[in-house]
């Protein structure tokens, strides 16, 4: 082995890399581009058309109602809604979206509540639908409002305080620093993220440097010089890795500088972060420096795996066709970790790619459990070299390399 | 000097079994002369020219190439041999001269060396309009010089050619002709291999003629007249070929 040749290679490879459209693009254009457009752009979009359904006035039916005035005007005077007078098509209307909610009010309401006999409410909607159940909301909530008043009343009239109905309250509150949340909430993204550009990034190099090697007809050329083939395989391997890496870098580069964007211009200010349920998306550097660091090895595995296989081709749509599958084989086990629910265990420290997903999760979240990050480590650097070394054996096999 | 000792190669196909690609195959090239290794398509030219440049490793028996052992010493070996074939392209995202400083940077040529060999033999083939246009951009002609180029920068003592004129047109075949002639008269050892009567007549000190992987008969154009008692080349060939021909056809 020598380091020179496997620099000489490196150098040359580079250089064709360089001037290669394809490999550009999937290398420095698209991790580059897919973070702000994915992150930024979808959660202020998402929360654009949250805010504007929110702002909207949907139109409301009320069915019956017709005995019971107080409730009636008392729905009436709900803000930002519409009340549409009934129609006998009222189903249609919701299903075509004509009418976001309707309030179906029993016939003798509030004389039944007056005699205090238990009656139902129904508030019809199109399920799943954000702007009917955000009609129905509001109508709801005002409905508990006048239930309320209305224990508060009947309590009142049997001299009993408030406290008969409600012993105790119960109130959900965040303790975790807000870039704990946002690790919780987006951490599986992330690493689900970084870990398929690790594969695109190797993708295309992977690609040109073997089975376009042959297809150019480059392969005999190369093999007639003196290198030796472990030297070749190295420089070329180099170059896969670095290109896997820089589109690592890359997409953690523009991650980090699209939060930091973000969280400067208020675009995931979404409430109070002291409330359990408000989704903050804040990371740190250190967590996108350690996200990094535990791309390495992985690229390593992928640029070694994708060489191999892409070696088997004889041209690149060949190779193509062999590692779109790959892209799915990899997928799988980076989207598991994103299932809620899902944490590490010394078992799943040991599953490729599954684990570096999960402990990714945990990184953005700034937590570090040494123990995990040592075992997905060293196991990654297994993985890793074992797929070398294959790809340094099946460079040394005829059949592989003039496959007829 | 190139000594092949019983070059043997064999593949596993999966429809036809095992196939003897090239079966014992002895023979010497000397420095200063031009072997031609005559044989149809799949005779079994192109595997034991690959044998020879290391490209492949033979199944059995071996070759001494200026003193260094194709199995043992294929690094070596190489370092020796110039090897040119229609099947070795041009890298198309480089420039000439980059293609060329490659191949010398791949054979240990330090830079000022390499330099000053680059500027030598662009000279020598007249490539210096061409020098920065990258490879894909290059004309039929340029690039034939290129490669050229490429197995002439490190100088080697023996050089390879595989069906070095295949699918050219007949002034770029010419080029590589007249080279293959130069490489002899600076006292390379040469050997090439081709279908065609008219290069080897003109060309070749000695003649191999190889058909389904063996060598079946060796010597110099007079020598070969003499013991096939026939003037034409190609009609020696025929009757040379044609029992094994037809043996195979048979099977």
């Amino acid at each position: 082995m020598s380091l020179h040749n496997i620099a000489v290679v490196y150098r040359k490879e580079l250089t064709e890399a360089v001037r290669d459209r394809r490999t550009l693009i999937s290398t420095i254009v698209v991790p580059l581009l897919l973070f702000p457009v994915m992150s930024v752009g979808f959660a202020s979009v998402a929360s654009m058309l949250v805010g504007r359904a929110k702002e909207e006035s949907p139109k409301v039916m009320i069915l019956g109602g017709g005995d019971s005035p107080a409730v009636v005007t008392d729905l009436k005077k709900i803000e930002k809604i519409d009340i549409v007078p009934a129609a006998d098509n009222w189903k249609d209307q919701v299903i075509n979206k004509e009418v976001r909610a309707v309030v179906d009010i029993p016939q003798g309401f509030e004389s039944d509540v007056a005699r205090q006999k238990e009656e139902t409410v129904k508030i019809y909607i199109y399920g799943g639908e954000l702007k009917s159940s955000l009609a129905a909301d509001k109508i709801e909530k005002h409905l508990n409002e006048y239930r309320d008043t209305v224990v508060k009343e009947r309590l009142a009239a049997k001299n009993l305080p408030v406290g008969v109905l409600k012993p105790f309250d119960v109130k959900q509150q965040n303790v975790a620093p807000p870039e704990k949340v946002g690790g919780a909430a987006i951490g599986g993204l992330i690493g689900y993220m970084v870990i398929l550009l690790c594969m695109t990034g190797a993708m295309y190099p992977a690609m040109d440097l073997t089975a376009g090697e042959k297809e150019r007809g480059t392969m005999e050329t190369i093999l007639s010089s003196p290198i030796s083939r472990t030297d070749l395989v190295l420089g070329k391997f180099s170059l896969v890795l670095n290109a896997s890496l820089a589109t690592a870098a890359l997409s953690v580069t523009s991650m980090g500088v699209s939060f930091w964007v973000a969280d400067h211009f208020h675009a995931f200010d979404f409430g109070d972060p002291s409330d359990a349920n408000t989704l903050q998306l804040k990371i740190g550097l250190g967590a996108a420096l350690s996200v990094f660091l535990m791309a390495i090895p992985i690229a390593v595995l992928f640029s070694a795996a994708l060489f191999t296989i892409a070696l088997f081709a004889k041209t690149y749509k060949e190779a193509q066709s062999y590692l779109t599958p790959m892209t799915f084989l990899i997928i799988i086990p980076a989207v598991a970790a994103m299932l809620p629910g899902i944490d590490l265990t010394p078992k799943l420290a040991l599953i490729p790619i599954l684990n570096v997903s999960l402990l990714c999760k945990e990184l953005v979240a700034s937590t570090y459990h040494w123990n995990f990050i040592a075992i997905i480590f060293a196991s990654t650097c297994v993985y890793a070299a074992a797929a070398l070394f294959i790809a340094i054996k099946m460079f040394q096999r005829e059949s592989v390399l003039f496959r007829s | 000097m190139i000594e092949a000792r019983g070059l043997c190669k064999s593949f596993q196909d999966k429809k036809r079994g095992l196939i003897r690609a090239v079966d014992n195959v002895s023979f010497t090239c000397r420095p200063g002369q031009i072997y031609g290794l005559l044989g149809a398509n799949g005779a079994g030219k192109t595997t034991t020219l690959r044998m020879l440049a290391t490209i492949l490793e033979p199944t059995d028996g071996t070759a001494i190439l200026c003193g260094h052992d194709v199995i043992d010493e294929p690094e070596k070996v190489r370092a020796n041999v110039g090897f040119l074939s229609t099947a070795t392209a041009l890298y198309p995202r480089l420039t000439a001269q980059e293609m060329v400083e490659y191949f010398g940077r791949l054979n240990g040529l330090d830079e000022t060396t390499l330099k000053k060999r680059i500027d030598e033999i662009f000279n020598r083939l007249d490539m210096n309009s061409f020098r920065d246009r990258r490879c894909d951009k290059l004309s039929t002609g340029m690039k034939q010089k290129t490669s050229i180029a490429r197995t002439l920068v490190h100088d080697p003592p023996v050089m390879i050619f595989d069906e070095p004129t295949l699918g050219l047109d007949i002034m770029t075949a010419r080029t590589i002709t007249a080279f293959i002639r130069e490489c002899r008269d600076h006292g390379k050892t040469v050997i090439f291999s081709t279908h065609i009567m008219s290069e080897v007549e003109k060309l070749c000190d000695t003649i191999g003629i190889i058909q389904s992987g063996k060598l079946l008969t060796e010597g110099t154009l007079a020598e070969l007249r003499a013991n096939h008692a026939e003037q034409d080349l190609e009609e020696i060939f025929v009757k040379v070929v044609a029992p094994h021909y037809l043996s195979e056809g048979a099977n």
